[in-house]
């Protein structure tokens, strides 16, 4: 979890990039401190699911807006996925998560997962054989791209791991 | 394009058969680390279609995995696979003027099926017959863990499997059942009950799920919210809200009886008349006579049959479906006519037994 950087005290939420010339910094900042500074991570509330989505990310740019908050992964702005109703990838949901918590908050009346906790194999602790199984899909496709770019040695490299995977 | 990849469901006769003709659930999931759908090329979306390949094989609801890329499709394909719902309206690219996009694909087995690049990369579904939503959760389900334990999934403590689309966010669960409403149409109650089901957080759908209309008296219910509740709640939330509706619909055909009982007969009666002796149908009306037929047999005025090949000529008389059958093409004006056969030779051959 990235700590906010003015109270050193909460997970930040709010990560603002600024881009002033050649200068680009970014900001991570709580829900709190951030609204203190004049962040909104709020909006209105509309009437209408799409409204309350549109109101929910916030004011409309103005046509000032250059340094808008971005997806550090796919670059996704705030007005990207106003514009689009949906999210760019799943470092959206981290990168505009104040935003998104109250529109989810919106749209379900609640914002916290309660379900099935999902536990990444890639990651455990998980069953030895679940990480067997998904050690195995992702050595196949770097297989895969190893050998569709021509990087052969990588290739074989791969190609004996999976081996030595199957053989365990 | 055999064998019969998720009619499974149609060869059987489930709970509540009367009324409900089936009952699905859907899981969203997204492939960690990869762009959403919208941000990503094609490339992105074909290492999709290859990472479900791979797994697929070793998932034994899916198997014998039968796949079908709708971007190599022709027309008739591809509706073909929209008309057995193992491809969304969007995914199999049937609007006039879009075009399909690259990285659709369907992987089917007998029971569920992976839909790959609709909105979000996976879209697991499965089917049960009647009003079985537990069956249908518990199909899909297994084909989540097994999938889940070979592929990374997107997700996050807070918001759960993380969606393209908000609404689709935390469980990812989309439960629905399709359910025959004719008395709460023809007594005009249909408008408040399902009213009273969106206060509730349920939503309702035609036959062809999002943005189609509702034909035949035929309605998809389905919970609204994905998240905030757990799949078990969300589940059992609409199942009691089916039981409900269930509940409407019964008293409706009792005042049907009670205020109008000759306009019912000769209405249900005519059904089946059309039904059995029609030369030439069009869809839309063989759904609105099979709407009266199983009214007629719901309520006792027609003998109690088996309600599958009812349910079957509601996936077989469509028309990509026909057009297969009998391999004309889709836009063959002798369509409505094979239709009619079709309709003729299926309650024939029931009636033989």
């Amino acid at each position: 979890m990235t700590t906010c950087q003015a109270c050193q005290e909460r997970e930040a939420v709010v990560h603002l990039t600024q881009v002033v010339g050649e200068q680009v910094t970014t900001i991570h900042l709580c829900g709190k401190c951030a609204a203190e500074r004049g962040i909104a991570t709020e909006g209105e509330a509309a009437a209408t699911p799409l409204g309350s989505f549109l109101a929910a990310l916030g004011p409309a740019p103005a046509a000032t807006e250059s340094a808008a908050e971005q997806c550090p992964e796919c670059g996704a702005t705030l007005a990207d996925i106003r514009a689009s109703g949906r999210l760019g990838c799943a470092s959206c949901w981290s990168a505009f998560a104040g935003p998104l918590r109250d529109l989810v908050r919106r749209l379900h009346g609640a914002s916290l997962h309660v379900g099935e906790q999902y536990r990444d194999p890639a990651e455990g602790p998980g069953s030895p054989e679940r990480r067997v199984a998904h050690e195995r899909i992702r050595l196949r496709e770097a297989l895969r791209e190893a050998v569709e770019t021509e990087a052969f040695e990588e290739a074989a490299q791969l190609r004996d791991q999976l081996r030595d995977l199957e053989d365990e | 394009m055999t064998p019969d990849p998720v009619l499974s469901w149609l060869g059987e006769t489930g709970p509540n058969a009367d009324l409900v003709i089936s009952s699905r659930v859907r899981l969203a999931r997204n492939v960690a680390g990869r762009p959403f759908w919208g941000r990503n090329a094609a490339p992105d979306r074909e290492r999709i279609v290859r990472l479900v390949e791979a797994a697929a094989d070793e998932i034994p609801e899916l198997a014998p995995a039968t796949w079908y890329r709708l971007d190599t499709l022709g027309r008739p394909g591809r509706l073909w696979l929209h008309e057995r719902q193992l491809a969304s309206r969007e995914l199999a690219g049937l609007d006039p003027v879009g075009r399909v996009r690259s990285g659709a694909a369907v992987v089917a087995g007998e029971t569920a099926a992976v839909m790959c690049n609709e909105e979000d990369h996976l879209r697991i579904q499965a089917f049960a017959p009647g009003f079985a939503l537990d069956r249908a959760a518990r199909a899909a389900e297994r084909v989540d863990g097994e999938l889940g334990a070979r592929i990374s999934f997107a997700f996050h403590p807070e918001f759960g499997y993380l969606t393209g689309c908000p609404t689709n966010v935390g469980t990812g669960l989309r439960a629905s059942v399709l359910i025959h409403l004719p008395a709460l149409v023809l007594t005009r109650e249909i408008g408040k009950v399902l009213q009273g089901l969106s206060q509730v957080g349920l939503t309702h759908r035609g036959l062809w799920g999002e943005g189609s209309e509702v034909r035949g008296n035929l309605f998809q219910l389905s919970n609204q919210t994905t998240l905030g509740k757990t799949e078990a709640e969300l589940l059992e939330h609409l199942g009691r809200l089916v039981v409900e509706v269930m509940g409407h619909e019964a008293r409706a055909r009792q005042v049907l009886l009670r205020d109008a009982p000759m306009l019912v007969e000769d209405r249900v009666w005519r059904a089946w008349g059309l039904l059995r002796h029609a030369r030439v149908l069009t869809f839309d009306e063989t759904l609105n006579l099979l709407s009266g037929v199983r009214l007629g047999i719901g309520m006792g005025i027609l003998p109690r049959r088996d309600w599958m090949t009812l349910n079957r000529l509601l996936v077989e008389a469509q028309d990509a479906h026909l057009a297969q059958r009998t391999g004309t093409g889709l836009d063959d004006e002798a369509l409505p006519v094979h239709r009619a056969d079709l309709v003729r030779g299926m309650l024939d051959e029931e009636a033989r037994g």
